[in-house]
């Protein structure tokens, strides 16, 4: 046996907030975005993702300040995304304690970032996120900006392709199309993109039942993200992971 | 209860040594974190952390004496954990800088795994498997535990094998003799098990 594949839930924060309410109710302040990743720790998450979407330029502060305390609660490696602009930001967020950093549109616009981002503290701190919408019926991707606001024009595979070359470790592939519809991952994008690079694929955006995550897996994703599923859904981890392993697919348990 | 046993973390900045130090403070331990070898002859137990390239930590180590007070610490009978390239500091030699000499407390040298076939780094969740009962590793036999790593140790005395992990074959997780321990995972990011293993380690240097 080998690597597990990673079930990864991902919270959205903003000043230092979890921005949505969850099905929690045991929690002390369901808002505290630490206290549900500690949760998510104990219930068996292999990961944590935190977007920081806080909109002003304190983002960099309120990101930092959210790596520093979730590292007194949190005993999972965990990404912290959003407020990442420089090689100085993700220094700060690193030695906050987070293991790794995702970039998304600072990528877009200093792609170097994540040359740099490697060199100094390794390709397997830089997760370079990418918002991929379909173009048409067979004419491949295109990379968003801003939650899906803004086109870039760039095909999503060259930008993947391009990713993996100036050293980025991991992709987070997120579909514009299918996030927020529960209908299931983009498989054709994340197997389209497995054939083409080498680094692992964290599926992102679609999830609504575990047989989506089944089939993400199978189509060449490593680790699967998903966000309401978890947070509101009837799912919990233990869940997902049993309804996997009862696949063949190999989950830590 | 017990004085609460006081641990040094070898600070010589390499890497997170912040997780180390919050899940040792969070199973019970009176936490050190020290540039100075000084406090770390003074502890009661010593974990050196580390993460980045071979020779950088190793010249780290030396630069702040830290490999002086590291060997005497085991000498002297200090229970000693090693982690992540922690452990393979303390081995003769790595692949990864081959004019870097290593603080030789173990026997033998780290290797690279094998691309082309496998991913490296070998990061994620994967399984432990114990060749020798050891108190650090209690109850941890089968448990899953957090990697990222691209070189592994090949001990020199096969007595000093006590864990291993499958990755495109079987390679060392875990090595240790007498009063030191080091594994290859990250058990401040290994969930329960993890917590569980620095548990241990308390109580195996409380014994001692």
């Amino acid at each position: 046996m080998g690597l597990c594949i990673r079930i990864i839930p991902c919270l959205d924060v903003a000043a230092g907030r979890v921005v949505k309410g969850t099905k929690f109710k045991d929690l002390r302040d369901a808002g505290d975005p630490v206290e549900l990743a500690a949760l998510y720790d104990h219930e068996g998450a292999d990961e944590i993702v935190f977007y920081d979407i806080t909109a002003s330029h304190e983002r960099r502060a309120t990101a930092t300040e959210l790596a520093r305390r979730a590292a007194e609660e949190v005993f999972i490696p965990y990404t912290i995304g959003g407020g990442v602009r420089t090689v100085e930001d993700m220094r700060a967020m690193l030695r906050a304690g987070a293991d790794k950093v995702s970039i998304n549109s600072a990528a877009v616009k200093n792609p170097d970032l994540m040359n740099k981002g490697a060199e100094r503290f390794g390709s397997q701190c830089v997760v370079l996120s990418v918002d991929a919408k379909r173009r048409g019926a067979g004419s491949g991707w295109e990379v968003y900006l801003n939650g899906g606001r803004v086109n870039t024009g760039r095909d999503a595979l060259e930008w993947l392709v391009e990713g993996e070359k100036r050293g980025a470790g991991e992709f987070v592939l997120n579909s514009m199309d299918s996030d927020g519809m529960a209908t299931g991952y983009d498989l054709d994008l994340i197997s389209v993109v497995a054939e083409r690079t080498n680094i692992p694929i964290i599926a992102s955006g679609g999830a609504g039942h575990p047989d989506h995550m089944v089939a993400a897996v199978e189509a060449g994703a490593s680790a699967v993200l998903a966000a309401s599923i978890f947070h509101f859904g009837e799912w919990s981890i233990a869940g997902v992971k049993e309804r996997l392993a009862e696949s063949g697919i190999p989950v830590r348990r | 209860m017990a004085e609460k046993l006081k641990v040094a973390v070898v600070d010589y900045d390499a890497g997170n040594t912040l997780s180390v130090t919050r899940a040792l403070k969070k199973v019970g331990a009176q936490v050190e974190l020290t540039p100075d070898p000084e406090r770390v002859l003074a502890a009661d137990a010593v974990v050196l952390p580390g993460v980045g390239a071979f020779g950088d930590c190793v010249n780290k180590l030396r630069e702040r004496g830290m490999d002086g007070a590291c060997r005497e610490a085991y000498v002297s009978g200090k229970p000693f954990l090693g982690v992540c390239v922690g452990l393979q500091v303390l081995f003769e030699g790595s692949e990864e800088s081959p004019g870097a000499e290593g603080l030789g407390i173990l026997s033998g040298r780290v290797v690279r795994f094998k691309t082309g076939v496998l991913k490296v780094p070998h990061m994620g969740w994967n399984r432990l498997g114990l060749v020798r009962e050891h108190p650090v590793l209690a109850g941890l036999d089968g448990e899953f535990f957090y990697y990222v790593h691209s070189y592994y140790p090949k001990p020199g005395e096969p007595g000093d094998l006590l864990g291993q992990t499958d990755y495109g074959g079987l390679f060392c997780a875990v090595a240790g003799r007498e009063n030191l321990v080091a594994v290859q995972f990250h058990p401040e990011k290994s969930s329960r098990a993890g917590l569980r293993l620095y548990k241990n380690f308390l109580e195996w240097a409380q014994k001692s």
